[in-house]
């Protein structure tokens, strides 16, 4: 049993004893990063750790959406609560989002045990949200049993989520061009379970028989990566993959895994120092940062160098030392 | 030097009882995006309490409900809905084929604004954006 404590702000209060409300609105808080935002995920962390978080990610139109949807079917049919987090791509030009993951998730909108809640990326890099691992920490929080991160569909890149999920799932499908272009390097690298979705199409096969082959040449694996089948629109393979990801979990002894959560936040940081760096560039117009911008552009210092004089400048130390 | 970025407005752009004709709001979606706000975005046929459903779970700011075939008949329901449920501050918008008595009626259950055949980019994307602004400024729990 949970228990709030009466000094902790009203909206984790309120979120730890389970109220929707408060969970949505505590989600916007973060996002927008308001002192508030810290009071409130310092407020749940002694309730963290219960939920699992899987991510799900994979190139565009392999059926992300439609699979989650039924993953999350087959969770509820297991009796578990579901918090799922979707991210769609920010125009980078104007900054604005049609968010339209939750088209294919319609039918758990009115069941109490699933939370859905739609990020814009803004900016970030990665298939994910900066705020993406906060919102999930939100969820596990507000006693979701299962954590489902679904990311932009890039497929290429998006190992971020590799740094917060517990388990992370990777869909590839037929029929995307270029079989094997669809899963390039890096992201096979992060797949704990490999899913074909769209099983029922003719060339299904042939990108499972790939995968495999994709798999054999990989250095090595502590645990070998189930290429698994699924229709996800016919609810064909998803038990099989729900197994599969229970499995994934019970091997990981997530919170005692101490160095994993150390990993997690540096990386964080690491992503907030980068966008911070990036706001000064695009802010400033400090004598220095005109100096080195112009020194780039006349070819007389490389960008690497310039990055570091930059940092230096802004954290007052000599970025060439490490 | 600030860190501070705008956050977008929320806003879930929808369609409630039978009619499934869906430009009007796909065009009013795209408006919206790309006047930098974060849409959500959903099928037409939604049930009334899905709508208060996707607006709670998505914190939106403001509701555009289209409506071309009678459906906004069903907004003061709505109206109604969203207070029960704690989410009075979220804005709705109504566009499409409204009767100037039924507007009156619309307006009068809380609606704030009709927008008819011939509305502009421009004049419903700024309208959007006070609204936001309002609804944000009438939230009471933070």
């Amino acid at each position: 049993m949970k228990q709030a404590t009466p000094e902790m702000p009203a909206l984790a209060r309120r979120l730890i004893n389970g109220e929707t409300a408060a969970l949505a609105r505590a989600i916007s808080v973060v996002e927008r990063d308001t002192p508030q935002a810290i009071e409130i995920l310092r407020a749940i962390r002694p309730h963290l750790g219960q939920a699992i978080v899987v991510g799900f990610t994979g190139p565009p139109g392999a059926g992300k959406s439609t699979l989650v949807n039924a993953y999350v079917a087959e969770l509820r049919r297991r009796g578990k609560t579901v918090g799922i987090v979707a991210v769609d791509p920010s125009s980078p030009i104007t900054g604005g989002a049609v968010l339209g993951d939750r088209i294919r998730m319609a039918e758990h909108t009115l069941d109490e045990g699933v939370f859905i809640r739609s990020l814009a990326s803004r900016g970030a890099l990665g298939g994910l949200s900066a705020s993406a691992a906060q919102v999930a920490d939100l969820m596990d929080a507000a006693d979701r049993d299962v954590v489902i991160l679904e990311t932009v569909g890039t497929g290429q890149s998006e190992v971020e989520m590799a740094t917060i999920a517990d388990v992370r799932v990777v869909i590839a499908a037929p029929g995307l061009g270029d079989d094997v272009q669809a899963i390039k390097a890096g992201i096979l690298e992060i797949a704990d379970v490999l899913v074909v979705n769209k099983a029922d199409q003719p060339l299904a096969s042939q990108t499972r028989r790939q995968l495999n082959a994709m798999l054999g040449l990989r250095a090595t694996a502590e645990h070998p990566v189930p290429v698994l089948s699924t229709d996800a629109i016919n609810r064909v393979g998803v038990a099989d993959l729900a197994d599969a990801v229970t499995v994934v979990a019970d091997r990981r002894d997530r919170q005692t895994d101490r160095s994993a959560l150390a990993g997690r936040t540096r990386h964080l940081l690491a992503q907030a120092v980068s966008k911070a760096a990036e706001a000064h560039v695009m802010n400033s117009r400090s004598e220095k940062v005109e100096d080195i911008l112009h020194a780039v552009q006349d070819a007389r210092l490389g960008l690497t160098d310039a990055a570091k004089q930059i940092l230096g400048g802004i954290l007052g130390y000599n970025a060439n030392e490490q | 030097m600030t860190l501070d970025t705008v956050i977008p407005a929320r806003v879930l752009v929808t369609k409630i009882g039978l009619d499934g004709h869906d430009r009007g709001s796909r065009i009013v979606a795209a408006y919206l995006r790309d006047a930098g706000m974060e849409v959500i975005y959903t099928d037409p046929w939604q049930k009334l309490e899905a709508v208060v459903a996707l607006a709670l779970q998505e914190d939106v700011d403001v509701i555009g409900i289209s409506s071309l075939a009678t459906d906004h008949l069903l907004v003061p329901k709505l109206m109604k809905a969203l207070d029960e449920a704690g989410l009075g501050h979220i804005r709705v918008i109504v566009g499409g084929i409204v009767p100037a008595e039924e507007e009156a009626d619309l307006l009068k259950a809380g609606v704030s604004r009709v927008f008819h055949p011939g509305s502009g980019r421009e004049e419903i994307v700024e309208a959007v954006a006070k609204l936001a602004v309002d609804a944000a400024d009438d939230r009471t729990d933070d």
